[in-house]
């Protein structure tokens, strides 16, 4: 009746999953109690569960994101102290349970806070900036968003109902295959990864086809901003890279569920082809993360310096060029696994290669610098430590890069470090400088700059704190995923890596405080001009928050950065309204379609996860039934009429008009 | 989503139309009913013809597998000209960007795949018949890092 489902499952004799889960399960209930209280379960299924907005949808993948990076990082925490705990001694957490913490670790901050991270910031700010009213597919948009968070509760769900994989964050083959894990581990990871890759794959074809089909009039591919073609570029590698994640692990799991032989040992199975696949796509996974965040450091970089991005085209070139060449070096995360002298030069070089790219955009940030007015504000401050330590952590990639010199370094801490280097610096500084910089646009209002500059320099200092020793360690050879230490030499390092972890949980601190503290005195920092930042594209002409249609006339663009040259125009004396004739606009309609999808899926990823098949099948009949609904429905959009478009198009050029005449009297 | 300004003419891109696109199907070279029979009986000849290369003796035995190559790669063009309605018009250029792209990462997955595993195959030979009789007589908890002491037969 219920498969391998019994209460086995649930860890009752380990303390500390078991009170993790309490605390977090008194704590949803708490949340889910309040909302009820207030009566706010309406507002939350009318305006955000159900919506086809990009900008909620947007929004809600990041507050997901955020959710899983608090839970990421409480992995984080518990390896570090695990390891200062257990210098010659077993520490708190036995060789089983550090297993599954490190593999959720990775799991969960690439796929379900990196992730929905990014793909947050690009849901809500593309549109915008390309000056349309939507994406492409938006109710597929809501479904793709459902699907993400479905794999993430599946894997949240692991902590309390059985176990999660063991096997890290990429389950090699054969030890994730049916013989060495025979848990559900492995089978929570593949339902969990293959369900939110979905999603992944669904948000990767709507982004393209905004991006490529979409543009407001005159926006020719030279003229979008650099967060489109970045963005643009990582959507291409979702579309191209995903499916081979997906047939690699449904390959995977036909071995463990039906018996096949793809990567076993026996039996004619070849489990380095399993490395190499599972490589062919996570290379370019990993330039789908950081592109956008290049992105976006290229928006803060101009608009902080006050002046247009330097060297725009050889940015678009270098942003293309990485797009291409990042599926060209995949087996330098396997240069020790036995291929000749010829593929490992071959893949060093173009390895190599790759970082001149990236060379180039961080010339051209900067230049871009270079005689501008630099405003030191919380989002540059990200910027600027990006572009520091990404240096040093791109370096020692080229490093890693050389093939001997990968021998004696591979599995160590000194590839740890180098990866944290540049995903923490590249990606997480990307999505907090992202976040710090449109959250006036989301929600109308600034947060404090005092906490958020406090945030920043915490962070910073303690992912030096916690990554510089371990290059060290990693040099004297410590290895990666140790559960106790008996070298003396390291403990040291150690030590210091363990205090770096506390300043970051600071400055993690400072970061929820700023968030909260400014949501408190919301009418204080209230942001009437929706362009708080002195912006240069057309994300800031909209009103803060922005209309659920965006634009009141669709806008015409004549140049690389519209909205400045507006802003210009009016400077000079110009009525910025030239069409003071309003429509009425049609909007896509809400649907619970994502929503119940994902519901569906979840059961369907729990059932298989546990072999209960009649579940799954209910769960699969339910999911069709619910697209059968969706493609009969007879009205798909709503109307906004005239009027109210233009009332809400007026309030904005009034505001706007005004801060731009106080502008004038400053200069 | 549609703007109501907008007349639905002008809306219409002919330089950068969807595939199928009825406003577009004049570029094509068989469009409508007509053009899907006839790339439905080019497939089924195309699928014949494979089948009789390969189960009679028609062609020289060494060359079958070349022959079911080319039929195949006619096979994908037919797909890609009457039911995918790829053109070489101005109308097409993304759809073909987008072909291309794909082609060109399936073929660096699936030629570097092949390259790094024939490597890896040509390194890591199967054992000798030697080696094998050895491993028969060490069993694998006896084997250095195993649970035993030393190296077998220590």
């Amino acid at each position: 009746m219920l498969g391998k489902l019994d209460w086995s499952a649930i860890p009752f004799d380990q303390p500390i999953p078991l009170g993790a889960a309490l605390i977090v399960f008194i704590a949803g209930l708490g949340v889910l109690g309040w909302i009820t209280v207030k009566g706010y379960w309406p507002y939350l299924w009318h305006d955000w569960i159900t919506s086809v907005d990009h900008k909620r949808i947007g929004v809600m993948y990041i507050v997901l994101a955020m959710l899983m990076l608090l839970r990421g990082f409480v992995d984080a925490i518990m390896m570090r102290t695990q390891q200062l705990l257990a210098i010659h001694g077993p520490g708190y957490l036995p060789p089983e349970h550090f297993d599954q913490i490190f593999s959720a670790h990775g799991t969960i901050m690439i796929f379900f806070a990196s992730m929905p991270f990014m793909i947050g910031l690009m849901n809500f700010v593309v549109p915008l900036q390309l000056g349309i009213r939507d994406v492409a597919f938006p109710t597929l948009n809501s479904v793709s968003f459902w699907l993400t968070a479905t794999g993430a509760l599946l894997v949240n769900i692991s902590l309390v109902v059985g176990e999660f994989a063991r096997t890290g964050w990429l389950p090699y083959a054969p030890l994730s295959e049916l013989a060495y894990s025979p848990g559900v581990g492995v089978d929570y990871y593949l339902w969990a990864i293959q369900i939110s890759g979905v999603g992944t794959l669904l948000t990767g074809v709507n982004l393209v086809t905004t991006i490529l089909k979409m543009r407001a009039p005159g926006m020719g591919y030279l003229r979008m901003p650099m967060f489109c073609w970045t963005s643009l570029a990582s959507n291409l590698l979702i579309v191209a890279a995903f499916p081979i994640l997906t047939a690699t692990l449904a390959m995977l799991t036909l071995d463990r569920y039906l018996g096949f032989h793809f990567f076993t040992n026996e039996a004619g199975g070849n489990q380095m082809m399993f490395v190499n696949l599972i490589w062919a796509w996570g290379h370019p996974e990993v330039y789908i993360l950081v592109l956008p965040a290049f992105g976006v450091f290229s928006e803060i970089f101009s608009t902080f310096s006050s002046k247009p991005l330097f060297g725009y085209r050889s940015m678009v070139a270098a942003t293309m060029f990485i797009c291409l060449v990042s599926f060209m070096v995949w087996l330098h995360h396997f240069f020790t696994m036995g291929a000749g002298a010829n593929v490992n030069t071959a893949f060093g070089i173009a390895t190599s290669v790759i970082a001149v790219g990236t060379g180039v955009k961080i010339y051209n940030w900067l230049f871009t610098m270079y005689g501008g007015r630099v405003r030191f504000e919380t989002p540059m401050l990200w910027a600027l430590g990006f572009v520091t330590t990404f240096t040093i952590g791109g370096m020692t990639g080229v490093l890693l890069a050389v093939p001997p010199a990968d021998y004696v370094l591979h599995n160590s801490l000194f590839l740890v470090a180098h990866f944290h280097n540049v995903i923490i610096s590249g990606v997480l500084f990307g999505a907090f400088a992202g976040f710090t910089f449109w959250f006036p646009k989301a929600f109308g209002f600034r947060l404090y700059e005092g906490w958020g500059k406090a945030a920043f320099w915490l962070t910073l200092l303690g992912f030096i704190l916690v990554f510089a020793p371990l290059y060290a360690v990693g040099l004297e050879g410590m290895t990666r995923r140790l559960q106790h230490i008996e070298v003396d030499a390291w403990v040291p390092w150690i030590v210091i890596a363990a205090s770096g972890i506390a300043v970051m949980l600071v400055g993690a601190a400072c970061q929820i405080a700023q968030l909260f503290l400014s949501i408190r005195d919301r009418d204080q920092l209230r942001d009437d001009t929706g362009d708080p930042w002195d912006g240069r594209s057309l994300e800031w002409s909209t009103p803060s928050p922005p209309p659920p249609f965006n634009f009141a006339h669709q806008p015409h663009v004549e140049n690389e950065e519209p909205y400045w040259s507006m802003k210009q125009r009016v400077i000079d004396g110009q009525d910025p309204r030239t069409d003071r004739h309003y429509e009425p606009i049609d909007m896509p309609k809400n649907t619970p379609t994502g929503f119940v999808t994902a519901f569906f899926a979840t059961v369907i990823g729990f059932a298989l996860i546990w072999h209960i098949w009649w579940l799954s099948i209910l769960g699969f009949l339910g999911a069709y039934a619910t697209f059968v609904v969706f493609a009969w429905r007879d009205q798909a959009e709503i109307v906004i009429p005239a009027e109210e478009v233009e009332r809400i198009d007026c309030d904005r050029t009034a505001a706007q008009m005004a801060w731009l005449r106080r502008g004038e009297q400053v200069r | 989503m549609t703007d109501k300004t907008a007349p639905s003419d002008a809306s219409t891109d002919t330089r950068d139309a969807a595939p199928g696109e009825e406003t577009i199907a004049r570029n094509e070279p068989a469009a409508g009913v007509p053009g899907y029979l006839l790339g439905y009986g080019l497939a089924i000849l195309l699928t014949a013809g494979s089948f009789v290369a390969a189960r009679t003796g028609l062609i020289y035995q060494p060359a079958v597998i070349s022959a079911l190559v080319v039929l195949a790669l006619a096979q994908i063009g037919v797909h890609l000209v009457f039911f995918l309605h790829l053109t070489t018009g101005p109308d097409n250029t993304n759809n073909i960007l987008a072909l291309a792209f794909g082609v060109l990462i399936v073929a660096l997955i699936v030629l570097g795949s092949v390259w790094i595993m024939d490597h890896l195959d040509q390194n890591m030979p199967p054992m000798k018949p030697q080696q094998l009789a050895l491993l028969a007589r060490c069993p694998a908890e006896r084997l250095p890092g195993g649970v035993g002491d030393g190296p077998c037969g220590a």
